[in-house]
């Protein structure tokens, strides 16, 4: 406490209007951020009023690609009754895959958060000395590509490769299993292991952070080891949990690729797959551009949350 | 006196119990548990990049030592064959170009928001963070649109995708650089001033040395995003010229196609980033060298965006 400088005091009366070189400095610093401002106007929003365009304008009639209409008064709603059709009605073929999704998602974040926690809970709290090492591992998988790590499956989970062998010679499985056929449970493990390192990352950021006298306080005091980590651990690291569910669960809801290359079935085809589908094919484009405005508006509040922290977490630092 | 009385009376089962009860004993659970996951995480990796190196034409049997999916051959090695070697090349020309313009917009853009508060600075923030959580898929669809409908003058291909990955990796340099300058704070500024610095000298003589490390870190970081991108990449590329290596994997991949050519070319996408790492943890750590709470973890903590 005594280590913060104290203000000086304002001995004006009035709140100190800015002045004209105060001005000009703010104007200057505003100069450093011109740039940045004008390229996320023009390569961040207008792509995404983009999206709004393409997904209230037509269809090219001899051409079958999308027209924008850039009014937005003059929208239709003609995609968007495409797109309900997908939903609802005989033609709908949705529904299930947005179950599926979900389904996925949730198994693979609860997974992951399961796999994570202890993990990253051991690094900051028990490492001691080996923590650089134990840190480094942890680290490695966050730097090596996504498509190694997927490729990395795709080996070990062939018909002959080293899954199978193993879990023949220890006589689980009677034949090799054709694992990359479009089997559910490959498409939640290969969530898990591929955004697993972004998880563990943010836990292990909330956990170090943790005032380790907190828990020796705990425990002088008598709590038990369960009780301390239930009481402390876990009550403290609660942002960083949600923090990471969410840097995971957002992504993991528009991945295509995962299940692409571990299973290629549509028998396990998520959202991610119809939109990408659907870019494909230029006559479906814009019925891609309502489902991922769909996508967009129920992931809004989990992004809206992330956002809202971010900043609040900012400004507790300054 | 009461330590051998202890040993003494200490059976099999007593000694577990007081293993037990002891409050401060190892986490052995605990210990093996993080063991498993690092296995689990990195073993498989290992695995992939020796069969890079396998001498069959299989990725999961192993048939002796070779180079022969990286050199020798015009049609099997990732070096010699025009498919895979544009793709490497396609690859290292997207991260280098994206991470030198990124690391401009965003390194400025980190400076003009901390320091010029106002409403506008503090929307393009939220605007800032906004780009950078929505899931990849709909920026990528975005961007897809926004150069097949609007500004049809760029192409798809590198142009785009090189734009979809400045705006995607803008708010790393910016993320980093507001963290470090809030806890930089604005005493140092002040003093510069007070000795008589104008505000560009005190920037450049003062503020950007601080800002080294962040700059750093986050350009080791843009860089081996880039390099690891895939969906961007993906959505934005015009034809098989225009496919990074992790586009290249993807689509032989789905297509059923795999191999130890895939595997090497995995293999130094992976050696790409290491070495991205590699230099961000040794160039961080030369940085700061003498500075207080600079040590390994530290170190690479920040390259992480820790």
């Amino acid at each position: 406490m005594t280590m913060t400088p104290e203000k000086p005091k304002v001995i004006t009366a009035s709140p100190p209007a800015k002045t004209a070189r105060q001005r000009r400095i703010s104007m200057g610093w505003a100069a450093f951020a011109v740039p940045g401002i004008l390229w996320l106007v023009f390569l961040f929003i207008v792509p995404m009023y983009t999206i709004f365009a393409v997904a209230g304008g037509h269809l090219n009639p001899i051409f079958n690609s999308p027209v924008p209409v850039w009014n937005p008064f003059a929208w239709s709603g003609a995609n968007y009754v495409a797109v309900y059709h997908d939903f609802v009605g005989p033609t709908s073929f949705i529904g299930p895959i947005l179950g599926r999704t979900v389904v996925y998602v949730v198994i693979a974040s609860i997974l992951s958060l399961l796999i994570a926690y202890p993990a990253a809970y051991f690094v900051a709290r028990f490492a001691g000395k080996r923590k650089g090492l134990f840190l480094a591992l942890m680290i490695a998988p966050f730097w090596i590509s996504y498509m190694m790590r997927m490729l990395a499956w795709i080996d070990l989970l062939q018909t002959n490769g080293y899954i199978n062998k193993a879990l023949v010679n220890l006589h689980v499985i009677s034949a090799p299993v054709n694992w990359l056929g479009g089997k559910s449970v490959t498409v939640v493990l290969g969530l898990v292991y591929g955004y697993i390192p972004y998880l563990i990352l943010v836990l292990y950021a909330g956990l170090d952070r943790i005032d380790q006298r907190l828990i020796e306080a705990g425990r002088d005091l008598g709590l038990s080891r369960t009780q301390t980590f239930v009481t402390i651990t876990l009550r403290l690291s609660r942002p960083a949990i949600i923090t990471g569910m969410l840097i995971t669960f957002l992504p993991m809801i528009g991945d295509y690729f995962t299940n692409q290359m571990l299973s290629g079935n549509v028998a396990t085809s998520m959202i991610g797959n119809v939109i990408d589908a659907q870019l494909l094919t230029t006559s479906l484009q814009s019925e891609g551009a309502v489902l991922s405005l769909f996508l967009l508006v129920i992931l809004l509040v989990p992004i809206l949350y992330y956002v809202w922290q971010s900043r609040h977490s900012e400004d507790s630092v300054m | 006196m009461t330590a051998v009385l202890d040993s003494e009376v200490m059976t099999p089962a007593t000694k577990r119990r007081s293993w037990r009860k002891n409050p401060w004993r190892k986490p052995v659970v605990l210990e093996a548990f993080t063991w498993a996951y690092l296995v689990w995480s990195i073993v498989p990796i290992v695995i992939a990049v020796i069969f890079s190196f396998n001498n069959g034409k299989s990725d999961s049997s192993w048939e002796g030592f070779s180079t022969r999916w990286y050199w020798g051959s015009t049609t099997n090695s990732v070096f010699e064959n025009p498919v895979f070697r544009s793709a490497i090349e396609q690859t290292l020309r997207l991260a280098i170009i994206s991470t030198i313009l990124t690391m401009i917009v965003g390194v400025a853009f980190g400076i003009g928001i901390h320091r010029w508060r106002s409403k506008t600075s503090v929307t393009f923030n939220f605007v800032m963070v906004f780009s950078y959580v929505i899931p990849e898929l709909i920026f990528g669809i975005a961007f897809f649109f926004v150069f097949t409908q609007l500004f049809t003058f760029v192409d798809l291909g590198t142009s785009a995708q090189i734009l979809g990955l400045v705006t995607w990796n803008i708010s790393w340099p910016a993320i980093i650089i507001f963290a470090r300058l809030s806890s930089i704070g604005p005493a140092y500024e002040e003093a510069a001033a007070d000795l008589g610095c104008s505000r560009l000298q005190s920037l450049r003589r003062v503020l950007l040395p601080m800002l080294m490390p962040a700059i750093f870190a986050s350009t080791v970081l843009v860089f081996a995003t880039c390099v690891d991108d895939f969906v961007i990449c993906n959505l934005l590329s015009s034809s098989a010229n225009t496919e990074p290596m992790s586009v290249f994997i993807y689509s032989s991949t789905h297509g059923g196609q795999s191999g130890p050519q895939l595997n090497a070319l995995a293999s130094l996408m992976l050696l790409f980033s290491l070495v991205a790492a590699a230099v961000g943890f040794l160039g961080y750590r030369w940085i700061t060298r003498g500075e207080r709470g600079a040590g390994r973890s530290q170190a690479l903590e920040s390259i992480t965006g820790l």
